[in-house]
């Protein structure tokens, strides 16, 4: 342990400094997770409607997220809108909004594809028995995307917790910015610290990432 | 038809939900910084009397470059820049809200005024003078050469024909030795460690990288010693406001000539850079009252 440098993690706060940053990685990743679930729904729905023009539009939004870095837009949102408008946006609410804006269209996108993936002749025979599009929808369409969704969502969700590393970038001090702090300042003393605490690191994001793709292994047998 | 109106009343609804998010932004924000929407007005800038008024003057600085701004075990900025940032505060006799910054976006948060002063190691150069404004010099950059105590380079003519002169790839040494010595053998490394394992196996005469690189290097490592502490053109390090902040900008070179009186940056160098440079290079580095000894 000791050639590790692991020992460092345990002078003065650093553990607590360390968790403290993880807490900002999870806080921002799982407000941007939760709002992009939610308006993806939407947006994947909408996607798959009759009107080009929504159609274009979505498309559009899609092909920006993809083809922007998350990085510039980072950049855009907390430094940008400073410039052209004047806002003073927070660095936590740039992430978030960043995070979002990207969650919702990937979302989106997938929850596009679940959608098309269920047989037309599910919507017929609904639609035979009466019900309204409303109930189309609620009772026969979305049960059975939701539980396609799951295993192509996660997969998003656990990159978005990964990616939320670069808030670095906007001054924010999430958990790998800690763990460099902490490298650093030992640099001298523990010159191999680097390795123990990225071990460390990889530890924490497992202990976030490992628990949703459990839920979601659970889920998918549940509603099997 | 009844199909469409409720996905009209779901796309009215993401609007919504979107334009409300938005706003919600927007008054957060305008609600938490009070002090940068005055001086969003002049130009993205906070100017002296507005810093003072707000009672915290923002300083970024690098929170993982020991020994110049990091941040200790129990969660407190330290080191060489943060000392003199602590020494702003009081001055300006407001509290110093220290914000994280990376070397990429240093000119960025400048501009934008999410910054009133940047202390992060900042070397002066022409490009970036041009985007902010520098203040007087607190401490001097250049190259320097290490090499080994059976045989010290004191001068680039001592190398011979065949001495061959460690460079990481992509560092001003290199750029400095191929452009101002172009008969002197380079051996290119990639990262500081593979320059550090060759000249222990004695690939090459000497090691040229950044003076503190080297200098930090002779003392953790006996057995070699800097024989030229100082090459080339003298960089210098100075804090940066910016472009136009001049009432700042003023107080901050009145201020930096004011300490020299009192030889604040020496006390500083032997508060902070002692242990990882040592007693000889003090007047190497550190630069008083704003005055470069070249």
């Amino acid at each position: 342990m000791q050639s590790l440098g692991i020992d460092v993690l345990f002078k003065g706060r650093n553990l607590l400094r360390l968790l403290g940053g993880l807490w900002v990685a999870v806080r921002i990743s799982l407000i941007s997770v939760a709002l992009s679930i939610v308006l993806g729904l939407l947006i994947g729905v909408l996607m798959t409607g009759k009107s080009p023009v929504l159609r274009g539009v979505f498309r559009l939004y899609l092909e920006t997220v993809r083809i922007l870095p998350q990085m510039v837009l980072l950049f855009i949102v907390y430094f940008g809108t400073t410039r052209l408008f004047g806002w003073n946006l927070s660095a936590e609410v740039s992430a978030v909004f960043v995070f979002t804006f990207w969650g919702a269209a990937e979302m989106g996108d997938l929850v596009r594809g679940a959608i098309l993936s269920i047989p037309s002749i599910q919507r017929e025979s609904a639609q035979a028995l009466g019900m309204t599009p409303r109930q189309v929808y609620g009772y026969v369409i979305l049960p059975q995307t939701v539980r396609r969704l799951i295993p192509l969502s996660i997969n998003l969700i656990t990159r978005m917790i990964k990616t939320t590393s670069l808030v670095m970038m906007i001054g924010m001090v999430e958990v790998l910015k800690v763990a460099q702090q902490i490298i650093e300042a030992n640099r001298r003393t523990s010159p191999n610290a680097a390795f123990g605490l990225f071990a460390v690191v990889f530890l924490l994001y497992f202990a976030i990432c490992w628990p949703i793709s459990r839920l979601a292994g659970y889920l998918e047998k549940r509603w099997a | 038809m009844k199909f469409s109106t409720w996905k009209r009343i779901t796309a009215v609804a993401l609007a919504l939900a979107l334009t409300f998010a938005l706003a919600a932004c927007g008054k957060g924000d305008s609600g938490a910084a009070p002090a940068g929407d005055a001086g969003s007005d002049a130009a993205g800038f906070r100017t002296l009397d507005e810093i003072k008024a707000s009672g915290t003057v923002n300083i970024g600085v690098f929170s993982d470059k020991s020994p110049f701004g990091y941040v200790d075990e129990n969660g407190d900025y330290q080191g060489y820049d943060v000392y003199f940032a602590q020494r702003i505060g009081e001055d300006l006799g407001v509290e110093v809200n220290y914000v994280s910054t990376e070397a990429a976006n240093r000119i960025e948060y400048l501009q934008t005024g999410k910054v009133d002063i940047i202390l992060a190691n900042f070397t002066v150069t022409e490009e970036r003078a041009q985007e902010v404004d520098f203040a007087l010099p607190y401490m001097n950059v250049a190259l320097g050469v290490v090499s080994p105590d059976e045989r010290v380079i004191t001068s680039l003519d001592e190398l011979g024909a065949d001495d061959e002169v460690i460079v990481i790839s992509g560092t001003t040494a290199e750029t400095y030795l191929e452009k101002n010595n172009p008969e002197i053998k380079l051996q290119k490394y990639d990262a500081y460690a593979e320059a550090k394992t060759a000249l222990e196996n004695g690939n090459g005469a000497a090691w040229a990288n950044d003076n503190t690189e080297v200098i930090a290097f002779a003392i953790e490592n006996p057995g070699y010693t800097v024989g030229i502490p100082s090459l080339g053109s003298a960089d210098t390090i100075a804090p940066a406001v910016t472009k136009g902040n001049d009432t700042l900008l003023n107080w901050l070179n009145d201020e930096i000539m004011a300490l020299g009186a009192e030889n604040f940056f020496h006390t500083d160098y032997e508060a902070t850079l002692l242990d990882t440079y040592g007693a000889d290079y003090e007047d190497t580095l550190v630069v008083e009252g704003g005055v470069t000894a070249g």
